[in-house]
């Protein structure tokens, strides 16, 4: 009840630092109970305002797990590693990366902490979610029974309570494309963003946006079987009638003609 | 903890995940950071760590443990106003006052950066901080004023 949680403050959040990545792993356990800090930008504001009482918090920002390594033929990037890190990374992720809130929220946001978000009532969040999909990452992530690695939009579908380490996708040349559609505020609120790539014929497309998280959309029905979300940005109406606009415009931009 | 803020050192007992924000005002008396938004939208809560702007309403105490912290505070003084507040103060940059901080430091931290910023990078450098008299023309007629006397 009210004078329950009022009760309880952030002095009663005991806090784990680990120092290394393996430290984290062993704080974390089977993730009961612990809710990750890493860049802060969303957890924050719920832990003071005591939307979120966990019994303990793991910071992330001492463990290492940052960085971004080019290595048997994979591109893996570290859970804590800063979405503004990617501001130069392979396409469609890097033009996504670019529209995460501002150029002070992108210096603190991190990677894990967006492939874990959820949409909020008013807002989409996750905007590396899609082109992560559309590159056909995997997630490798620790919690209960232990380390593995899976596809992300498995991890989308059923990772919830497990600590990301890292993302990674295959090293290799790709056509690809990103087109979004956003409302500016001081940060950019993506109303809906749909990300392609296509390498060895295969096309993956996937969009931020349509529900509390990104999914993998048909490039030929990219409405089949969604659900779309209805929010102060924009109607499930309106984002009904954007979504195949925006699979064709990151289309045309993947064939290289996007001027047409 | 420690925390160095515009050249004092601090030892601090405060819990790891307190806002920095909050422990400059309530625990430090440095009141130049405004509690806005505390949702890291507004930025006028917005300091300088180790010279990169970042907000602290958003950052626990925890990531800046040992780190430098700059606030208007520690840009000059009244009677010695920094480069940057002078150029604000010459062009009518600030109505209300209560976004002035966070504008101050972004445009301190991008003129570190990028010496001679053009429009463009002003833009982005001061697109995460709002002012509610809308007085932007005046905002970025001084941050230009101030790009233009450091280059």
């Amino acid at each position: 009840m009210t004078g329950e949680s009022q009760a309880v403050g952030l002095s009663d959040v005991s806090v784990l630092i680990p120092s290394s990545a393996d430290e984290a792993v062993a704080a974390f356990g089977d993730g009961k109970d612990v809710t990750v800090v890493a860049g802060g930008t969303i957890v924050l504001p719920d832990l003071v305002a005591g939307r979120l009482r966990p019994k303990s918090a793991l910071f992330l920002g001492r463990a290492g797990l940052s960085g971004i390594a080019r290595a048997d033929g994979r591109v893996t990037i570290g859970a804590a590693t800063p979405v503004s890190d990617l501001a130069d990374a392979d396409a469609p992720l890097a033009e996504a990366a670019r529209h995460v809130g501002d150029l002070e929220v992108r210096a603190q946001a991190t990677v894990g902490g967006n492939l874990c978000s959820v949409a909020s009532d008013d807002a989409p969040r996750g905007d590396l979610q899609a082109p992560l999909l559309a590159l056909a990452a995997s997630v490798r992530s620790t919690g209960k029974d232990g380390e593995k690695t899976e596809p992300l939009e498995d991890f989308l579908a059923d990772g919830a309570g497990r600590l990301v380490l890292d993302v990674s996708y295959d090293d290799a040349p790709r056509q690809a494309g990103y087109a979004s559609v956003w409302r500016p505020h001081t940060h950019h609120y993506t109303i809906l963003a749909v990300a392609a790539a296509k390498r060895d014929g295969e096309l993956r497309v996937a969009a931020t946006g349509v529900g509390p998280k990104a999914v993998l959309v048909s490039p030929d029905d990219p409405l089949a079987a969604l659900e779309l979300r209805d929010d102060p940005l924009a109607s499930a109406w309106y984002r009904a009638r954007l979504l195949p606009r925006l699979v064709e415009r990151a289309l045309a931009i993947l064939e290289g003609h996007e001027n047409d | 903890m420690n925390l160095t803020v515009n050249g004092v050192e601090h030892e601090l007992e405060s819990h790891a995940l307190r806002p920095l924000l909050h422990v400059l005002r309530e625990e430090l008396g440095i009141t130049s950071p405004k509690a806005g938004c505390q949702q890291g939208g507004c930025g006028t809560c917005t300091v300088l760590v180790d010279g990169e702007p970042r907000r602290s309403c958003l950052l626990p105490l925890a990531a800046v443990d040992g780190a430098a912290i700059t606030t208007v505070e520690g840009l000059g003084t009244p009677e010695q106003l920094g480069p940057v507040q002078a150029a604000f103060h010459d062009k009518y940059g600030s109505q209300c006052g209560f976004c002035t901080p966070g504008m101050l430091l972004a445009t301190h931290a991008l003129i570190e950066r990028s010496p001679k910023a053009g429009r463009d990078e002003i833009e982005e450098a001061l697109a995460g901080h709002v002012c509610r008299c809308t007085g932007y023309v005046k905002i970025l007629e001084a941050v230009e004023a101030a790009v233009g006397s450091a280059s």
